[in-house]
């Protein structure tokens, strides 16, 4: 072994300026906080998005002062879907989980000093940032943001400026911005998945992983067979809109009196690809969120995961069987009964390891010395969330429902809960769990509740009237829906759904305002603020450079030692030897 | 080349493997004991089978990339009223694929040299591959500029439109393979040793021949 010290690094420095500090750095822990960062930033434009597009739906004659021409016209309600889904999915909720918390945590908690690629993790990041900076871009060039969606389904998308507003340049940002975020995202699947591989510490066998490092690693998977798919449907998309080509674009479409040059293409085939992408990015959002959920259970339980090794296989039975059902996204597309038949009943499936995750969280708690702190209630919040927009999700699988249900606000309500809203209380779990490790102090736990009691009543406020909307007929995409009798009839739930969604926005602010204060005014918290087993918990908060200040542990126990019988302290640490171990009898 | 010898690198890589360089192979450590990213100091680095798995999973990464463009082939030739143009294949397609496929051998020739210690043969052979893979990448672009001069562009028909993209698409991938190799052979490696550069580079590099030669079959047969 000693012959390998002259060629590898030696002992790890921390560098001394700042650019390579803070801004170009290589340690995985501020390359997470900048990607934790960039989504902060993200998640707000999104919620103002979001928050106008409520605004418009219930006072769509309103006179905004920032919109040219004082009243918002559809185009510009649909470029408000389209940069809220795109900024949402893409920069918050892929961005947030694996980028921000898994690239601080999963070294960590696997006993690793970084991760297995450095440079490349760096370089992730940065090519997240300008494919972020792409898509806001989109909002300031000539005709503004693209309003086909976050989908960009083609042939709206594949035609250009005579499409509408924001079909030229804005659109072609859009598309660069998601081939780069593609790009970014492959090289940090790379790196997550080698290091899992690779980087564990002596005795950190897969088996005595934290679900967090199994919802990262197989999350990582999925991204890195998806992203690839998405990144060549862009390139395709590209050259039909700028080389003249048709691989989405078919013959004979007149648009504004001109007819298109293109000829033969397959509009369902840009369909097919991104959706094979778009299915697993689901799971890429929501997770990390599971793994945190059981994580933070399991911890403030104070009991073991109720069957961690079923939890595990469950999280790959999601990501496996999330490649094969793409096409439930596709049903109103005329596809064959049979593929129909064939996709609703692996949609379907996935409720199996669904169910078997919610159980074990159930059975996590039963029983269990439960303290109800701020991370626990939101990942108490995860579960509730999960369930109610899981359960809907069984509707929607089955074709013949989702042909009268598809185009309406039942989806939105749907995909809202299980895994916008839910994933987003992952993110949040995360963040007042590991904040104490992050930044050494902890939040205020009082704002923090409070902040909990909005967010969570809020939303189902937001998104539980929303599948009646669905229900009753209410179609999503429209900018106004006054002008029809049955429609105009729903509009006082939409009311009520604008001020359930501006009071819940406005609880965001206790967020960033206990975030932002608690960094320098927290209570200090010291290693071990939450007496929890798992690695990142027995090095210093925040970690050192090399997170373990050189002494790399090993591991002799699995992730959730709590409450084992006959020893004085309810958890034991996975890197206790039994001997350190028989200490605690 | 750095001053190092072939053979410390050998040792090296051996001594990690805990057994004869020659018995070498493809897939990086077989201990599994996860610890030999640590050395007696205690200070950190990473394990040379991770460049390895790097290696595997970006080439998984770069396939589903491929495969996806090549069912969108598949699709979009299967349309109905595709307006698809059957493409004559230049011919010198044919010779760049026996270049490609030559290449792979003299790669293999030079990573047997390399773990044979012979530091000449090495670099001889490596140099070789470095050649007949600037050849190929010569050689395609010669076949754009005989379509071009047929009148067949990117955008003329669907069939021409997948050429461009297959050949670019994988000229891009297989030009990226040139620099690595330049880069082994001239510049010295920092975190990985040299008998791990000329793995991962021959993994890259026999992927690219692979996926050359089957989507060379896909546009001849596929038509």
């Amino acid at each position: 072994m000693s012959s390998h010290a002259h060629t590898g690094h030696a002992v790890v420095v921390e560098p001394s300026g700042f650019i390579r500090k803070y801004i170009f750095s290589i340690d995985h822990k501020v390359i997470g906080i900048q990607y934790f960062l960039l989504a902060l930033t993200a998640v707000c434009v999104g919620i103002v998005l979001s928050l106008l597009m409520r605004f418009h739906l219930v006072y769509p004659g309103a006179h905004l002062p920032f919109v040219s021409g004082g009243i918002m016209t559809p185009e510009q309600y649909l470029a408000l879907v389209t940069m809220h889904g795109t900024i949402m999915v893409f920069f918050v909720l892929t961005t947030a989980p694996q980028g921000g918390f898994g690239n601080y945590f999963l070294p960590i908690q696997i006993g690793a000093p970084d991760m297995a690629f450095p440079r490349l993790n760096m370089l992730s990041f940065w090519v997240t940032f300008l494919a972020f900076v792409a898509i806001i871009a989109a909002f300031i060039v000539p005709g503004g943001a693209p309003i086909s969606g976050w989908t960009g389904y083609t042939p709206l998308s594949g035609m250009g400026e005579v499409t509408g507003p924001g079909e030229g340049m804005g659109q072609t940002l859009w598309i660069v911005s998601i081939s780069l975020f593609c790009l970014a995202s492959l090289l940090g699947a790379l790196n997550f998945i080698a290091t899992t591989i690779d980087l564990r510490a002596p005795g950190m066998t897969l088996f005595r992983m934290p679900l967090t490092v199994w919802g990262w690693f197989v999350t990582a998977i999925l991204g890195l067979l998806a992203f690839g798919v998405l990144l060549a449907g862009g390139v395709l998309l590209l050259l039909d809109r700028s080389a003249g080509t048709s691989f989405f674009l078919p013959a004979g479409m007149v648009v504004n009196d001109q007819l298109q040059p293109h000829s033969g293409g397959s509009p369902l085939l840009w369909q097919h690809l991104f959706w094979f992408f778009g299915h697993p990015e689901v799971y890429i959002a929501i997770l990390p969120g599971m793994g945190v959920a059981s994580h933070v259970l399991s911890t403030f339980a104070r009991k073991p995961v109720y069957g961690y090794r079923a939890m595990a296989m469950a999280i790959c039975a999601i990501g496996f069987l999330g490649f094969m059902v793409w096409g439930h996204h596709m049903f109103l597309s005329g596809m064959s009964p049979y593929s129909g038949f064939a996709f609703s009943v692996l949609t379907m499936s996935i409720g199996v390891p669904s169910a078997i995750k919610t159980f074990n969280w159930i059975g996590t708690l039963w029983g269990g010395k439960i303290q109800f702190k701020s991370p626990m209630l939101f990942a108490l919040g995860f579960v509730s969330l999960f369930v109610s927009g899981g359960l809907s999700g069984l509707f929607l699988a089955q074709p013949a429902v989702d042909n009268m249900l598809h185009a309406s606000y039942y989806v939105v309500a749907h995909f809202h809960l299980v895994m916008g809203v839910a994933a987003i209380f992952g993110i949040f779990a995360a963040t007042y769990f590991w904040f104490p490790k992050m930044f050494g102090r902890m939040m205020s736990e009082p704002l923090a509740q409070i902040h909990f009691w909005f967010t969570f009543v809020g939303t189902y406020c937001i998104f539980m009237p929303m599948h009646f909307v669905g229900l009753a007929g209410g179609i999503r995409r429209y900018a106004d829906a006054t002008g029809t009798t049955y429609a105009a009839a729903l509009q006082p739930v939409h009311v009520f759904m604008t001020y359930a969604a501006f009071v819940t926005g406005a609880a965001q602010l206790i967020f960033l305002f206990n975030f932002f204060w608690s960094l320098k005014h927290g209570a200090v918290a010291g290693k071990n603020p939450w007496n929890a087993t798992t690695l990142e918990w027995i090095t210093d908060s925040p970690p050192p450079i090399d997170n373990f200040g050189g002494h790399y542990p090993s591991v002799y126990r699995g992730p959730y030692e709590f409450s084992v019988p006959g020893y004085r302290q309810d958890f034991i640490p996975q890197n206790l030897t039994p001997d350190q171990a028989a200490l605690l009898k | 080349m750095p001053s190092n010898t072939v053979t410390d690198e050998i040792e090296l890589i051996g001594t990690g493997k805990g057994g004869g360089g020659s018995s070498f192979g493809d897939d990086g450590n077989s201990g599994g004991g996860g610890d030999d990213w640590k050395d007696s100091s205690g200070s950190a680095r990473v394990p040379q089978r991770a460049y390895v798995t790097g290696m595997t999973i970006a080439l998984a990464g770069v396939l589903m990339f491929f495969m996806a463009l090549v069912s969108a082939y598949i699709v979009r030739k299967g349309m109905p009223n595709s307006a698809w143009v059957n493409l004559a294949i230049p011919r010198i397609l044919w010779l760049n694929t026996a270049i490609l496929i030559a290449s792979s051998f003299t790669l293999a020739r030079s990573r047997s040299r390399f773990l044979a210690s012979d530091d000449a043969g090495f670099r001889h052979w490596w140099g070789v591959t470095t050649i007949l893979g600037i050849f190929f990448l010569i050689g395609q672009i010669i076949a754009w500029r005989q379509l071009a001069a047929a009148g067949l562009f990117l955008a003329t028909n669907p069939a021409s439109s997948f050429f461009y993209v297959f050949t670019a698409a994988h000229g891009l991938h297989l030009l990226g393979g040139v620099l690595a190799l330049l880069y082994v052979a001239f510049r010295p490696t920092h975190r990985l040793t040299k008998g791990t550069a000329t793995e991962v580079v021959s993994m890259y590099w026999h992927f690219m021949d692979g996926l050359w030669v089957f989507l060379f079959l896909l546009l001849l047969l596929g038509r």
